[in-house]
């Protein structure tokens, strides 16, 4: 079967209803949520015109991942993900005005203008950044766990990756070492169903992504990636785990891009069907529905939380057109953190 | 007050007086624990430090090293230790991709303070996958600082420094002379980075060379003296920065340059120094500037392959000579 179509059902399967968590909960997940769609739709609408540039790919359909991990999560716990992770930086703290900025490339951007569109950091939420190479930042969480043991903190590391790095020697690799040396990593597959324009069933005899884990008998699970309750449960579950001191744990959340893998992607590897059933799950929605049908908070209040977050990114839009790029010597910073390295120039 | 010891006894001080004066420090790898190191580097260094902090990983070099350069990025001082250098080619992606870009694409947000260390360079008969040089591979990658050398008292003290500076540094160490022995001062000290040493001073030709090669290079001068040949030879020490100065000052002098580069001879140490030198010293120039490399093949198992393929005294003696426009 289709591993997009499988995940569908299970994503359906998993549907909950009545309201767990408190008022301040589900408002947060919605508001997190809204601010990382209406950005992504932000960021297409500039890249259209060109004023982003470079690669770009959208979190849109995912939203529910950052907002479920983050609310479960305690401050000094640390993050690193991939390449798709505006959505994750904002989840981190990362204003939308610093992410906006940065995707156009200007100086009063989260890294400087340094980054773009894949390598957002944020050291002060200990957000430790959008890595470019497919699979590289899962052995760097793993160590960022490894120095959280070292200085014994109960700290703990998300590491997140796509279904394509699930297939990358580096993480069984860390995964090996992370069980061996019980370290206090969060292993996280966002699988969307597809590594650029292959899906997960077409490069492996192995489509359930989590039960890579087993082989190394790390404690591993699917979870429905469209529900931020879903993904909360299950990473509260896998902290209590990691914090306890028994070692890492995976949990393969399966979730979807509405968009193709990047901007110039039209995505004709998959059904106009295919996109619409998860659009029906979509987590922005469901949650919006759920908040109204079990009296969270009122139409008006869920109003105010839409005007908040519009007027936000229609504020990162203006700040980031009106500032000005680096300066070209800026080139020659953080290289290196020698002052006085002598660059060739000639 | 200085005492004799081995290039693998000095590092091992280095190693551990670092751990003794700085908790974040540590050091893992292949076999650097309970067997004492593969060429006995980090010989006792478990029984001092124990296992959190002198650490045998399994082998899996992009993993250890990926693990190195996230423990960096938070707070700590690694030293991931590669049986050789051969092997961290599986782990370039965290070298190059990571390590060295840490800095600039978080926008100064996160330094990556760590050092991999392990031999370069042939060691016998090897053959193809074992006799590889990296300094040059490694040199050639902005946000890197590569360190290579065999002198003991000048590899201790590069060392040092490289484990308390906060970029990331390669250093390129050698299998044949972890038993080459010589003078290592007493007490703390340190060697800066990016700075090169004249080993020998001499006025009529320049060998400039690094890590075994100057011990090439100091033969071939041995055996030109007795023909009444001033050679002076330097040792890099340092290949990334690259300390041009020195040997802009020496080719003032001598007006004659032999680079001896155990790379092959392709886009390497030895073609930037040409370069820097036909830039800055063109004037000065007697004789369009020679190198003696290693050949550009791979390197086959035969000791008739290994004698044709690598530098020695007598390809140097020849190279001055031809500099020199002797002839014979």
């Amino acid at each position: 079967m289709d591993t997009a179509v499988e995940n569908k059902k299970k994503a359906t399967r998993k549907k909950t209803n009545k309201p767990k968590y408190n008022k301040e909960t589900y408002l947060n997940w919605y508001e997190l949520m809204l601010r990382i769609r209406r950005f992504e739709e932000r960021a297409l609408m500039a890249y259209g015109q060109q004023k982003i540039r470079g690669f770009c790919h959208v979190y849109i359909g995912q939203e529910a991942v950052s907002a479920g991990i983050e609310s479960a999560l305690k401050p000094g716990d640390a993050i690193v993900t991939a390449y798709r992770q505006h959505g994750i930086a904002l989840g981190r703290g990362v204003s939308a005005k610093a992410a906006m900025a940065e995707l156009y490339g200007k100086k009063t951007g989260i890294v400087k203008g340094k980054g773009g569109s894949m390598h957002f950091f944020f050291a002060e939420n200990k957000y430790f950044g959008g890595n470019g190479i497919v699979g590289a930042q899962i052995p760097i969480g793993t160590g960022i766990g490894f120095a959280e043991k070292y200085k014994g903190t109960d700290n703990l590391c998300v590491t997140m990756f796509g279904d394509g790095a699930a297939r990358q020697g580096a993480l069984h690799e860390s995964f090996n070492m992370a069980m061996s040396w019980k370290l206090p990593v969060l292993y996280i597959c966002e699988n969307n169903g597809y590594a650029m324009g292959t899906s997960v069933g077409r490069t492996t005899n192995v489509a359930d992504i989590y039960k890579l884990g087993l082989g190394y008998d790390m404690p591993s699970e699917q979870v429905d990636g469209m529900s931020p309750e879903s993904v909360h449960e299950a990473v509260a579950k896998a902290a209590k785990h990691i914090r306890a001191g028994k070692g890492p744990y995976f949990l393969e959340i399966q979730t979807y891009r509405y968009k193709g893998h990047s901007v110039s992607d039209p995505a004709k590897y998959r059904t106009k069907e295919e996109v619409e059933s998860y659009k029906e799950k979509d987590p922005i929605k469901v949650t919006e529905k759920g908040i109204i049908a079990n009296k969270i908070a009122t139409s008006q209040e869920i109003n105010k939380i839409k005007e908040k977050v519009k007027a936000e990114i229609e504020e990162a839009v203006t700040f980031a057109e009106n500032s000005d790029f680096p300066d070209p010597s800026g080139l020659y910073e953080d290289n290196y953190m020698q002052k006085d390295y002598p660059f060739i120039k000639d | 007050m200085a005492r004799e010891l081995a290039l693998r006894d000095a590092l091992n001080e280095a190693m551990s007086e670092e751990m003794r004066r700085d908790e974040t420090v540590f050091l893992m790898g292949e076999e650097v624990a309970e067997y004492n190191g593969a060429y006995k580097v980090s010989k006792g260094m478990l029984d001092e430090f124990g296992p959190r902090r002198v650490i045998d990983t399994p082998i899996a070099e992009l993993g250890f090293t990926g693990i190195g350069v996230g423990a960096a990025m938070n707070g700590l001082r690694p030293i991931i230790e590669f049986m050789t250098w051969n092997f961290a080619v599986l782990a370039f992606d965290q070298i190059v991709n990571n390590a060295a870009k840490t800095l600039s694409q978080s926008g100064g947000q996160f330094k990556c303070p760590i050092v991999f260390r392990g031999p370069s360079g042939a060691a016998g008969q090897l053959a193809q996958q074992h006799s590889q040089t990296f300094e040059s591979w490694m040199g050639n990658v902005p946000g890197l600082k590569v360190i290579s050398c065999i002198d003991p008292a000048d590899a201790k003290g590069l060392l040092k420094s490289a484990i308390r500076d906060d970029d990331p540094i390669c250093v390129m160490e050698s299998e044949l002379l972890y038993g080459y022995k010589g003078e290592v001062p007493e007490g703390e000290y340190l060697v800066p980075i990016g700075v090169a040493r004249v080993r020998k001073e001499g006025t009529d030709v320049t060998i400039v060379s690094y890590n075994k090669m100057v011990l090439t290079a100091l033969e071939a001068a041995e055996e030109l003296a007795k023909e009444g040949i001033s050679a002076e030879v330097i040792d890099l020490r340092t290949i990334r920065p690259l300390d041009y100065g020195t040997v802009v000052n020496s080719v003032k002098k001598t007006n004659r340059l032999v680079v001896v580069d155990e790379a092959w001879p392709f886009a390497g140490v030895s073609a930037e120094v040409a370069y820097e030198i036909q830039k800055y010293a063109f004037d000065y120039l007697d004789a369009p500037v020679t190198r003696v490399n290693s050949a550009d093949t791979s390197l086959g198992y035969a000791p008739t392959f290994v004698e044709e393929y690598l530098p020695n005294p007598a390809k140097v003696i020849k190279a001055v000579k031809e500099v020199m426009y002797i002839k014979g």
